[in-house]
């Protein structure tokens, strides 16, 4: 920043110093944002691992490899890394971190110490989680009652780790708010924030206000174990539908805390491949806060065969279909950036225009979801588990790679292959959609989901589904292989490679310490393409 | 938690202006506390539930709560509100002994309100009282319970501000901590003020 007085401040990249503890004790928001990553790629793979060894069960009907028990304990490992390690803290603490301060114009984000505290819990609880889930724990990550309260597995241990992992998510929310509100440069207004910073900001709200929620669930669901309190138990009065009411408060919109910085990812994406301003920016922006708001009054549909009133229930259908409205929005603005654009397939574009394919296939089958009358049919049944998948991989994953592809020669200072990152990118799509697509047809024939076992008339799909994750798996190999190849041996990269306009590629690859050598006074949008301003056409 | 943030006012790091530190503390602050009172939101939903359900259980066993300690127990509080709220005023006019004063007063309320609690615990437990005895004590143990999980954290925040007032870290230009400490003492108190009528006084 401006306190050098030498004239020329020297530049030294904020990845110089070395060690391990430079690391682990350094308040730098960009490092605490790679360090998000680091993690949260580890167990995005580890989890991945546990999902292949699923598929492979399920390749053939009876006993393949793990028995049912064992299938449960993998799910649940699945489920609850998947979730809680890799796609809640995701990408809003890996890319928000060290790409917010950057995008605003900041030195770093508000509480820059308890930014790296937010990151201690993330491994504290990673830790406790791991131990909990390797002694294992067999209750998926759902949690429900009654069986969370019976299970003879370590829940105590599970919850208590969940509910540090949530301390830091309220941390890491609260902190980008006050940094957003606080900390834009001079000229830098709400109007002319990077979407991805729109997007962080609704996360954050997001974390901020449902978290607390299921803090306070797992809480009593603990006192249940340790006490016997009740609040759940009907034979003591209490009600197990609470506890589903209380965790799909927070869980559902969590679901839009995992998949809204996703959304913010490919709407910096689309623009500088297209080489055109984001389409109706404003509705972009409003759109996440509405998708945010809406996401508050839906969590009932994950509950219409649980026992809940009619009524209740089909209030609860109409308003799922809200949600559609400004998701839509999203699609249609996306679709019409692209309209007349020069567009240009480097990989990070090809992910962003995966994640708007796959999300309008997963968000239309939440849509057929949502409906009453065709949940009572489709619920738990591998419809679900592809309509989430579609979601969560199709969109969320899509946008992680996407954005890993994007902002890798920011991060790091080097250029990645791009064409084996493209091959990666094709098995990846290809895989992903032989995978998931014949789950869709397989819920619709009536397949439980969570199931170790199926009858035979089931086989082919699930052959074809297990073929489908094998050449996931090789293509997100090989995109691990590239990445890490780029680390070692890439070439070193320019301060803007892609002529972007927006702040982050204004400063160095990889961007020094204190990010801006001088706080920029911002005149612009960060999406003037084509404009007579911009620094090209 | 709100020990990292107030030592976070301190970071001078990155020479951001005092002002927006401070509007900064406050914020997040604010925000902290919105997240207490969801925390405490799902048992408040819980506490209507339930008494919807139960009213007359409710009525019936409220009346073995004691009115009087849980009186003492409110009057304790909110004068610690007023001692705190005095302490902010003091630094602001640099009157550094009298928020040392303060700060001590209301911790030590803080520990009264913990022994009468402890008392009353105790009391329950004798008469075989405990959260597994109904839906009302299981809400009663929980809500005071996290409560008072809140007073020792407000106490440890109270505890440190003292010692660093102590050591004349705080003056009228600086005493962001101060004030962000006392919003957190404040809810304490708020909370309380609601669990009070809706466990003890019901009718």
């Amino acid at each position: 920043m401006a306190n050098h007085t030498i004239a020329a401040p020297l530049y030294v990249p904020y990845l110089d110093k070395k060690g391990i503890l430079s690391w682990l004790l350094s308040t730098d928001h960009k490092r605490i944002g790679i360090m998000y990553l680091i993690s949260i790629s580890t167990f995005f793979l580890i989890a991945g691992i546990s999902a292949l060894l699923m598929r492979l069960e399920l390749i053939a009907p009876g006993k393949t490899i793990v028995d049912a028990h064992q299938y449960n304990v993998l799910f649940t490992f699945h489920g609850t890394v998947m979730v809680f390690f890799f796609i809640v803290p995701g990408l809003a603490a890996s890319f928000g971190n060290f790409l917010i301060p950057l995008m605003i114009g900041a030195p770093d984000v508000a509480f820059p110490k308890l930014n790296l505290g937010s990151y201690w819990l993330y491994l504290l609880a990673t830790i406790l989680l791991l131990i909990a889930l390797l002694k294992p724990a067999d209750t998926g990550w759902t949690f429900y009652t009654p069986y969370s309260i019976k299970s003879g597995t370590d829940v105590i241990l599970l919850t208590t780790g969940i509910f540090v992992m949530g301390f830091s998510s309220i941390l890491t929310g609260l902190n980008f708010i006050v940094t957003i509100h606080k900390l834009r440069a001079p000229g830098m207004t709400w109007h002319r924030l990077n979407l991805f910073v729109w997007a962080s900001y609704a996360t954050a709200i997001l974390q901020l206000l449902a978290t607390p929620v299921v803090g306070i669930t797992l809480l009593l669901l603990i006192m249940e174990r340790v006490f016997g309190i009740g609040f759940f138990d009907p034979s003591k009065g209490g009600d197990p539908i609470l506890f589903q009411n209380f965790f799909w408060f927070y869980s559902h919109p969590a679901v839009y805390i995992m998949i809204i910085p996703a959304f913010g990812v490919i709407s910096e994406i689309l623009p500088v491949f297209a080489r055109k301003p984001i389409f109706g920016y404003k509705a972009m922006a409003y759109s996440l806060l509405a998708i945010a708001l809406i996401s508050f009054l839906v969590w009932a549909h994950h509950m219409f065969v649980s026992g809940i009133s009619e009524v209740a229930a089909t209030i609860f259908s109409f308003l799922t279909f809200l949600v559609a409205i400004p998701t839509a929005i999203k699609v249609f603005n996306w679709t019409a950036t692209l309209y007349k654009g020069s567009i240009q397939l480097h990989s990070a574009m090809l992910y962003a225009l995966s994640l708007v394919f796959l999300f309008t296939i997963g968000g239309l089958t939440g849509v057929f979801l949502g409906a009453l009358a065709v949940d009572v049919h489709l619920h738990d049944t591998y419809f679900v588990v592809a309509h989430m998948h579609y979601v969560m991989i199709g969109g969320t994953v899509m946008g992680f790679f996407g954005g890993l592809h994007f902002w890798f020669p920011k991060m790091f200072g080097k250029m990645l292959n791009e064409k084996v990152a493209k091959v990666a990118w094709a098995f990846v799509f290809i895989g992903f959609n032989v995978t998931f697509f014949p789950q869709f047809i397989l819920g619709t024939l009536g397949m439980p989901r969570r199931y170790a076992d199926y009858p035979p008339q089931f086989h082919s799909l699930h052959e074809l589904s297990t073929i489908g994750s094998w050449i996931l798996g090789i293509g997100i190999f090989i995109m691990t292989v590239n990445l890490l190849r780029g680390l070692t041996n890439g070439e070193k990269a320019p301060d803007n490679p892609y002529n972007s306009v927006s702040l982050e590629w204004q400063v160095p690859s990889p961007p020094p310490h204190e990010n801006f050598e001088k706080i920029p006074v911002v005149t612009d949008f960060p999406y003037v393409y084509g404009k007579k301003n911009s620094q090209e056409d | 938690m709100g020990e990292i943030v107030i030592e976070d006012t301190h970071s001078h790091a990155h020479h951001i202006d005092p002002k927006v530190e401070y509007s900064m503390s406050k914020f997040g602050m604010w925000l902290f506390l919105g997240t207490e009172i969801l925390l405490f939101g799902g048992l408040f939903a819980a506490y209507a539930i339930y008494r919807a359900k139960y009213a007359t259980m409710f009525h019936e066993q409220h009346k073995e709560l004691d009115v009087t300690l849980g009186a003492i127990n409110t009057v304790i509080l909110i004068f610690s509100s007023l001692t705190m709220a005095v302490g902010v005023t003091a630094i602001q006019k640099g009157k550094r002994n009298l928020l040392t004063l303060m700060l001590l007063i209301t911790i030590i309320c803080g520990i009264a309100f913990g022994v009468n609690k402890y008392f009353e615990y105790g009391h329950k437990f004798e008469h075989h009282i405990s959260p597994s005895t109904s839906i009302f004590f299981a809400l009663y143990f929980m809500m005071t319970g996290l409560h008072m999980i809140h007073v020792f954290a407000g106490i440890a925040i109270l505890t440190v501000l003292l010692v660093l007032n102590l050591k004349g870290k705080f003056s009228a230009k600086y005493n962001t901590p101060i004030e962000v400490g006392g919003l957190y003492w404040h809810l304490v108190d708020l909370i309380w003020i609601y669990l009070f009528p809706l466990l003890y006084l019901i009718s």
